[in-house]
């Protein structure tokens, strides 16, 4: 029978979460790494019992975990990501110019082909790539280097680079998000970068429909249709229909378009998932509901509200907190800065908080295991 | 051998206890650069939490304690007292209070 396993990066630690097919009974392991914030914890979907995470905090800088026993056991690996070429200079918040140092990883995105291929997104904003299993990093440094770079800004939460997608049909076809510059592909293994932001309006931009400045939250592709991909923006939500050369809004009925995180059905490449967020300055649900909004791809998005708290509600929703199981019926995860990890057994229809008590949630990311 | 404290995390990330003690080479004066070098040769998964990799500077969060004194601001490889070298009190790398 299939069995589940939830990652959870937390302020105070990861947590591993496991239950059978049913989802109905979890089993919570953890706190690991105790007291310190832990990014972003994911697993190889050629290895499952290969997991990173991302351990970081201002004290004692980054340190890189690995488990190979599926999250039992741990241990540290390396954890020196240095810019392969000078660092130069990006945009402060004022518009000065401002060193590039290196902070934090943000996201691993594990290879869907290779158990020791693995990305790392980091803060500040760069892509590195180890094909050890995590024992060495190299920087895609093109990416850094592209021509506009000196232009690049950190949004609220640093100049990090947090979104890394795989096309699983041509692993030479990657993409990256980075608040706040935008989104870039590359065709051809990250050797080479372009801006993907056509479409795009940001009002906090003297140019709103600039190529670069975009404060992109979230991308999310179904592995069967990889040239569909879903965005949610500091504000909007966007879908481009040919592998991000041009978007266009899709933020409809929503109560708020302003929000952090959007993922897909597992099964169906049109059915999409949000999470709306009042504002870029009130970070809580729009009148302290709890709502997860659903796309069916016809421009209607229903509120998804059974077992989620609608009324004093004032947590927020990270980035990286949102994912989604390979069972059927779909199953659907989030976690939010109150600690609580809600997860649906069916597609979004009903809820129930899978754990309730943890740390601030920084990353939900899920396993579907034979 | 040189003594060394460890925050309670950095404890945690190397496996030990509060203190460890680790060979530092006798033919230099023992340094803060030197007790880390033979620190971090004997637990690697520590090298980047205490200063920056490849001998880098102290990271701003930690400070450094020896015989009473806070030697944070010292160059790291200024001599350390004799009482450090000579293992009888320890060389302590200490997190800085900054909120939590």
């Amino acid at each position: 029978m299939s069995k589940v396993r939830v990652l959870v990066g937390t302020q105070k630690g990861a947590f591993v979460l496991n239950s059978d097919g049913k989802r109905k009974q979890w089993k919570v392991d953890g706190p690991f790494f105790g007291g310190l914030p832990i990014y972003h914890v994911k697993a190889s979907p050629v290895n499952p019992d290969r997991i990173y995470a991302s351990q970081t905090d201002d004290w004692f800088g980054q340190v890189v975990q690995r488990s190979d026993d599926g999250g039992k056991t741990w241990q540290p690996i390396n954890n020196e990501f240095t810019y392969a070429s000078k660092p130069g200079q990006h945009q402060w918040y004022d518009g000065t110019p401002h060193p590039w140092e290196f902070k934090r990883v943000w996201h691993f995105e594990p290879d869907p082909v290779d158990a020791e291929t693995v990305y790392a997104g980091v803060e500040d904003a760069a892509l590195f790539k180890s094909t050890d299993g995590g024992q060495s990093w190299n920087e895609l440094a093109n990416l850094r280097d592209h021509e506009s770079g000196s232009q690049w800004m950190p949004g609220a939460g640093g100049l990090c680079l947090h979104t890394i997608l795989i096309d699983p049909s041509n692993p030479q076809r990657l993409y990256v998000a980075i608040s706040a510059a935008g989104a870039f592909r590359s065709d051809d293994g990250g050797t080479s970068w372009k801006p993907i932001t056509k479409g795009l309006q940001s009002n906090f931009l003297p140019q709103p429909d600039a190529e670069i400045g975009h404060c992109v939250h979230r991308i999310a592709l179904h592995p069967s249709r990889p040239e569909t991909l879903f965005m949610q923006k500091h504000w909007d939500v966007m879908r481009s229909d040919n592998a991000g050369e041009q978007w266009r809004e899709i933020s409809g009925n929503l109560p708020s378009d302003f929000g952090f995180v959007v993922d897909v059905h597992a099964h169906d490449p049109e059915t999409v998932y949000v999470l709306p967020i009042k504002s870029d300055s009130e970070h809580y649900p729009p009148e302290g509901k709890l709502r997860v909004y659903r796309s069916r791809g016809d421009g209607e998005w229903q509120a998804l509200t059974q077992g989620l708290p609608q009324q004093d509600c004032y947590v927020n929703v990270l980035r990286d907190a949102m994912s989604v199981d390979k069972l059927d019926p779909c199953g659907i995860y989030f976690g939010t800065t109150g600690g609580q990890v809600y997860a649906s057994a069916d597609e979004g229809d009903s809820w129930e908080a899978i754990v309730r008590d943890l740390p601030a949630v920084k990353s939900v990311e899920v396993q579907t295991l034979e | 051998m040189v003594r060394v404290t460890l925050p309670y995390h950095l404890q945690n990330l190397a496996r030990t206890g509060p203190e460890v003690q680790v060979a530092v080479a006798v033919a230099a004066p023992v340094t803060a650069a030197s007790i880390l070098d033979a620190l971090e040769a004997a637990y690697p998964m520590l090298r980047g939490t205490i200063r920056e990799h490849g001998g880098g500077p102290r990271r701003a969060y930690l400070r450094f304690f020896a015989c009473g004194e806070d030697i944070s601001h010292q160059p790291l490889d200024a001599p350390l007292p004799a009482a450090v070298a000579a293992g009888e009190q320890p060389f302590m790398v200490v997190g800085a209070i900054a909120g939590g």
